[in-house]
């Protein structure tokens, strides 16, 4: 059970193309907490409830874009076995020495056949979120800023979905949860795939390009924070995409929205457990419109094609 | 605060934008169509303008779909730019990917190396 491999994402380096108006945004709009710079100028940001050292990390480059994105598994000898199978099963895999992230042992990183860059690790330092482990208070959202509950999940684009899926399944234990056909009815347009119980981990759109980014998506607690997120965006001139809304696929609630260099974010709230029984959910071509945006139940080019 | 016209040349329409928005986002402000609206942020390129006269003031804007010798001869993306002057543009950068793969009728997509993370 995947619980005991891969627990969660961990960490998203997003490219951005200009950092200090980055970190001022992930700071004052997303409420996100700043933890430092490192001496290559990445900046780290964790969430308020998140107990580990960062979950976002921000690097200056001349295009927008995901770097990489990482999940935290159980311990050093689930990272090492893990990585043995990954071996197995004819993927390259590289170490990045501990401590090239402040605070994070060892990762092991390895390409998927959409291209983009994945990465497992164990360690990372244990800072604690705002409310502590003993007698915590409730963690009260008086602002400034979102203030999302964690860094939750991404929905990455490239070609061979079916490849990249097979490696999170085959390899990582991850269980598909819910799939949108293409008009064959047998070609997966697109999956969701969690390793925990969630209504998904990670997601991945059939798409002409390799190495694309659709969105980091960050959890908030409910339908009235969506709102809430809603109005800071708008009191700041943010940039959404769509939303409030709802998706029918994972029945979470939504906003979708882009950082100041253009990578589509998401503030969501919702969904359901999924178990590793449960069959999955399929959605057929005819009905993707209203999977994606459960209201509008059309098709909404922007959404679908804008990348970074 | 000044405002100057935006002459869209591909379809004669133009608009009036302040100078304290960008090209993309006094049209979008006005409800007028004619730009490919993405991201708004200079990342995604679907806005991507080639201006044939005027001046205006730019911000930086991803090199994955304006290089530097495009954006030296006004191909930009017009959600990084702002009037400094009336402007005319034509537009470059329409939505090329579809969700099965790329439109027949559609340019190849920009493959730039991606650099090392």
């Amino acid at each position: 059970m995947a619980m005991t491999g891969v627990l969660r994402p961990g960490h998203a380096q997003i490219r951005v193309l200009d950092i200090d108006e980055s970190i001022a945004w992930y700071t004052d709009v997303m409420g996100l907490v700043p933890m430092g710079r490192d001496a290559q100028g990445r900046a780290y940001f964790k969430t308020r409830q998140e107990r580990d050292h960062h979950s976002i990390v921000l690097r200056q480059a001349d295009r927008a874009g995901l770097d990489f994105f990482g999940f935290k598994v159980r311990d050093a000898q689930t990272l090492q076995a893990l990585e043995a199978k990954l071996i197995a099963y004819g993927v390259k895999t590289e170490r990045i020495a501990a401590g090239d992230m402040p605070g994070t042992g060892e990762r092991v990183r390895f390409r998927i056949p959409t291209g983009h860059h994945i990465e497992l690790y164990a360690d990372k330092q244990h800072v604690g979120n705002a409310t502590g482990c003993v007698n915590p208070e409730v963690d009260v959202i008086d602002g400034p800023g979102i203030c999302p509950i964690r860094m939750d999940h991404c929905l990455i684009y490239g070609g061979d979905i079916d490849g990249s899926r097979a490696i999170f399944e085959d390899v990582l234990g991850f269980n598909l949860v819910e799939r949108v056909k293409l008009e064959d009815g047998v070609t997966d347009l697109a999956t969701w795939l969690t390793c925990s119980a969630k209504a998904h981990d990670i997601a991945m759109v059939r798409h002409g390009e390799d190495d694309k980014l659709h969105h980091v998506s960050f959890q908030l607690a409910s339908w009235e924070q969506v709102l809430r997120a809603a109005d800071i965006m708008s009191r700041n001139r943010v940039s959404i995409d769509i939303g409030p809304t709802r998706h029918g696929i994972t029945t979470g609630t939504t906003i979708y929205f882009f950082d100041p260099s253009g990578n589509r974010l998401e503030t969501f709230c919702g969904g359901y457990d999924h178990y590793p029984d449960m069959e999955p959910i399929t959605w057929t071509f005819d009905e993707v419109g209203a999977g994606i945006f459960y209201h509008d139940r059309k098709l909404n080019p922007a959404f679908l094609e804008v990348v970074t | 605060m000044a405002a100057y016209t935006i002459t869209i040349e591909n379809t004669g329409e133009s608009y009036r934008c302040a100078d304290h928005r960008s090209v993309l986002e006094g049209m979008e402000a006005l409800g007028r169509k004619g730009i490919p609206v993405g991201c708004r942020g200079g990342g995604c390129g679907v806005c991507k303008v080639q201006i044939t006269q005027g001046s205006y003031a730019r911000r930086v804007m991803s090199r994955a779909h304006v290089s530097a010798a495009e954006e030296a001869s006004g191909c930009v993306l017009s959600c990084r730019v702002k009037p400094t002057s009336d402007l005319r543009l034509r537009v470059v950068g329409p939505l090329t990917k579809t969700v099965c793969g790329p439109r027949a009728d559609a340019p190849t997509p920009t493959r730039n190396p991606q650099p090392t993370p």
